[in-house]
């Protein structure tokens, strides 16, 4: 299996598509929370041997869709059909026992298990008296990840020795060990690299072949073109379009999407790039990265880009005082930094936006005003003693500036939306008056509607004089809003590219990849 | 959240004034100002070290060494006063205190620098101070007779009709409840105990915070073992031996999450209330000692359960409502 290349899979895709009734049908599914409604009498139908991709906005459904297939909501009103017969699916059990499964965004696996016991996790194979046959599992855990192309991985290696992206082949592998006949795929490229995105392809298309309905959400277009039959559209809980992906364009389901038509999701704008703000040089880390060196100018993005694993993150965390390096100089306006921590880099203006928003970034129980004081407390307050006044003060003008909604900034961060809390996440680093502001992966994980008021904002940010450096693994977000791209490998910087229009996405792609150039061609 | 939390308070507060109420109908007196005072001084202690132990909790930490650390000042101050009669009390307060921020100091330490989990931490120096108290006093009891008359009284001096020991407490809960919610370090307990990750990229000092909360703790700890030795007259091995567990007990029902981040000055003192009136309580309506314990015990879970469904609610979990659709 490992030698299936990318036009095979082209080739095989219509073939077990044509000519069959939806396995599994949702009619007249609503479900309501206090106050929303999360879906409404929306319909979906999965085929076998097709891969359904379920697109919309944050907010759209669904995750709430999600959890009703796999048992874990109970639809208020309308019926789930799987094979002509309709069920109820009480439990996660239930939906388990009808042959669905589902890979999630964070692979929701055990760490500390084998491989194996993760694939065979409440259906091993047993001996008399109920004992586990561990001789069995580790067998056809071996049979399985050959099958798959990741003979390498042996079963009883613990999950946690893994990457995310293998994690996801164990996710997938467990599925197939179950005879699972309808796989949801939950943003499973989230965390993934370029070449693992390709691996986790191919297993998508034998599973395919093998006759499975899958349903793949994605916020990535790209992707969804690349291995989807099929879409449905979600807006607002409501199913707003569906049918087969060759007769819609892009355009199109954007626009269903969002209501909408979104011409532009890159804003260009011209601004005046300054002199020299922030210099790096020589910046060395002992075991993750190794003489960076680099310019920021004032009022450029400059774009980091490298595959998962290659050190951009990590560069990041040492400017900002979280890592710190072994060697290396970093200039602030002609100043040396010396960030012994965060606190040290934030004073001395230069701010970190973390990639990862819920885990890194918001703190769910406090209210906005103290989320956005945070990291300006040092500030606002005087001996060890709050100023509240001052603190709601600096909060209402940072968020009124991002035009947050909230009912009102005592309430606490937890409760606002994911677009919503990156607002708060932003305007909590504006609130320190930086003079560099890092976002790593700034629109990882949100719609396309938020990601287009980020970039505009990322826009208004050097038209105000700061400087970005923005780390982003999405190629589009890269060369549409980067004054100067700079591609990392394996720690150290592989190339420095002005993104004059000139440069195309197989030269950046193939340098951070370090691909030949008959492999990127 | 604020309100969820208000309503907690107002339950427990209304759990206490029911059982004071129950109480009364089956002994009259029991609700009385002057008992009442008298369960409020006789739960002074417990609310002073259940506020050291909040702060602690709210890092993500414990410290069972509370206790012991009491024990081992209190036996401190006590053979000091017994061998230098002539140092002022207040000094004697000050010494008690200074030493239990020592020991908390050195709990904190070990958490910040070798990044050791609390919970291990403490338990070992539970073990150690207890047992520096029998190397200090060579196995002996510090007696009444050996203490002067205001090492005792000092506990003991009505003002405005509430003997000083209560006082004492009523004004570390005043200054308790500025430092959490009108002090930067009260605001980075609370937040690195919510979320230590975007504590940390906000300039938060992670380790350093949970120090100064153990620092806080112990500090207490040392003042409350003046306040215990003074006011049971006796220094010995045995003071408070295992009362951290009713320290913890005493801020797990007044609604602070073991988890972290989520936990109010007021919830402490109610819940160390709520332990003081059972206290009192039950002995008066003639129920035995070993109920009084299973009770306590009850009353933990219950509030746990309690605590459980408002994080539920609150959408905390991965799978939130899982249990809570069908």
């Amino acid at each position: 299996m490992s030698t299936v290349n990318a036009t095979d899979m082209d080739d095989a895709r219509p073939a077990a598509a044509a000519g069959k009734g939806p396995i599994l049908s949702l009619r007249g599914i609503t479900k309501t929370f206090p106050g929303v409604r999360a879906l409404n009498a929306v319909s979906l139908d999965l085929y076998p041997g097709q891969v359904t991709a379920l697109i919309g906005e944050n907010g759209a459904g669904k995750s709430t869709l999600v959890k009703t297939l796999t048992g874990i909501y109970l639809p208020d009103e309308g019926e789930i059909v799987i094979k002509g017969k309709p069920v109820a699916l009480t439990s996660a059990h239930d939906a388990f026992e009808r042959g669905i499964t589902a890979i999630h965004q964070e692979t929701v696996l055990f760490d500390e298990l084998s491989v194996a016991e993760n694939i065979f996790l409440g259906h091993s194979p047993r001996k008399r008296w109920g004992m586990i046959d561990w001789k069995a599992m580790h067998e056809r855990s071996k049979s399985l990840l050959a099958e798959m192309g990741i003979g390498h991985v042996a079963p009883d290696t613990p999950l946690k020795e893994l990457g995310i992206a293998s994690k996801h082949l164990v996710a997938v592998a467990r599925a197939m060990s179950i005879e699972a006949e309808i796989v949801i795929m939950d943003e499973p490229t989230a965390s993934l690299s370029h070449k693992e995105i390709e691996d986790l392809f191919v297993l998508i298309d034998m599973l395919r072949q093998d006759g499975k309905a899958i349903l793949f959400i994605s916020h990535k277009f790209d992707e969804i073109y690349r291995i989807a039959d099929r879409y449905t559209v979600f807006r607002d809980g409501e199913m707003v379009g569906e049918g087969l992906l060759k007769d819609a364009s892009q355009k199109q389901i954007v626009r269903m999407m969002v209501g909408r038509a979104v011409d532009q999701i890159f804003p260009k704008r011209e601004t005046e790039i300054g002199a020299p703000v922030l210099k790096v040089d020589g910046l060395s880390h002992p075991t993750e990265f190794a003489d960076i060196g680099f310019e920021l100018r004032q009022g450029e993005i400059l774009g980091f880009y490298g595959l998962v694993g290659a050190g951009r993150s990590e560069v990041m965390q040492a400017l900002f005082g979280i890592t710190r390096p072994s060697a290396g100089t970093i200039t602030l306006d002609g100043k040396p930094v010396e960030a012994k921590s965060p606190a040290d880099a934030i004073d001395a203006g230069i701010v970190y936006v973390p990639e990862e928003r819920g885990k890194q970034g918001v703190v769910v129980d406090l209210p906005i005003f103290q989320n956005v004081s945070l990291p300006s407390l040092r500030k606002t307050s005087s001996n060890g003693f709050l100023q509240l006044a001052e603190e709601f003060r600096l909060a209402r003008e940072y968020t009124e500036r991002l035009d947050l909604r909230a009912a009102s900034l005592s309430q606490t961060a937890g409760t606002l939306s994911g677009g919503n809390q990156q607002k708060v996440v932003i305007a909590k680093w504006l609130a320190t008056r930086p003079r560099v502001i890092i976002l790593d992966e700034p629109t990882k994980g949100i719609d396309i509607g938020s990601k287009a008021a980020v970039h505009e904002f990322m826009g208004d940010l050097v038209a105000g004089g700061l400087s970005v450096i923005m780390v982003s693994s999405e190629l589009p977000e890269i060369m549409g809003m980067s004054d100067r791209i700079i591609v990392l490998r394996e720690g150290r910087i592989a190339g420095v590219y002005e993104n004059d229009g000139s440069l195309d996405a197989e030269t950046l792609v193939s340098v951070a990849a370090d691909i030949g150039e008959e492999a990127a061609a | 959240m604020k309100r969820l939390l208000r309503t907690r308070e107002i339950w427990l507060g209304a759990a206490v004034a029911a059982i004071i109420i129950a109480t009364e109908l089956r002994a009259p007196g029991f609700g009385s100002l002057r008992n009442l005072m008298e369960v409020f001084n006789n739960t002074s202690i417990l609310m002073i070290l259940a506020l050291g132990q909040m702060a602690v909790i709210l890092t993500r930490s414990i410290d069972l060494s509370m206790a012991s650390n009491l024990a081992l000042s209190g036996m401190l101050v006590a053979l000091t006063n017994a061998a230098y009669p002539g140092i002022p009390v207040p000094v004697l307060m000050l010494m008690a205190t200074g030493f239990g921020l020592v020991l908390g100091a050195f709990n904190g330490a070990l958490v910040w620098r070798l990044g050791i989990p609390a919970i291990v931490v403490t338990l070992g120096t539970l073990t150690i101070f207890r047992g520096l108290i029998f190397v200090i006093a060579g196995g002996q009891w510090v007696n009444a007779d050996q203490m002067t008359t205001d090492f005792v009284q000092y506990t003991r001096i009505p003002v405005l009709g509430l003997p000083l020991l209560s006082w004492y407490a009523i004004a570390i809960a005043v200054g308790f409840f500025v430092m959490m919610t009108r002090t930067s370090i009260g605001r980075a307990i609370y937040a690195i105990g919510v979320n230590p990750t975007a504590s940390v990229y906000a300039g938060i000092d992670v380790g350093r915070t949970k120090f100064l909360a153990f620092c806080i703790s112990g500090a207490l700890s040392g003042f409350c073992g003046y306040l215990w030795v003074s006011r049971y007259v006796i220094g010995s091995v045995e003071v408070a031996n295992g009362y951290e567990l009713t320290v913890v007990a005493a801020c797990v029902i007044g609604g602070i999450s073991i988890a972290g981040g989520v936990g109010s000055v007021a919830g402490a003192l109610l819940g160390a209330l709520f332990l003081g009136v059972i206290n009192s309580a039950l002995p008066v309506i003639n129920i035995s000692p070993f109920w009084q314990m299973a009770i306590s015990g009850a009353a933990i879970i219950f509030a746990v359960v309690l605590n459980g469904r408002t994080n539920k609610s609150r959408g905390r979990l991965i799978l939130k409502s899982a249990e809570t659709v069908k």
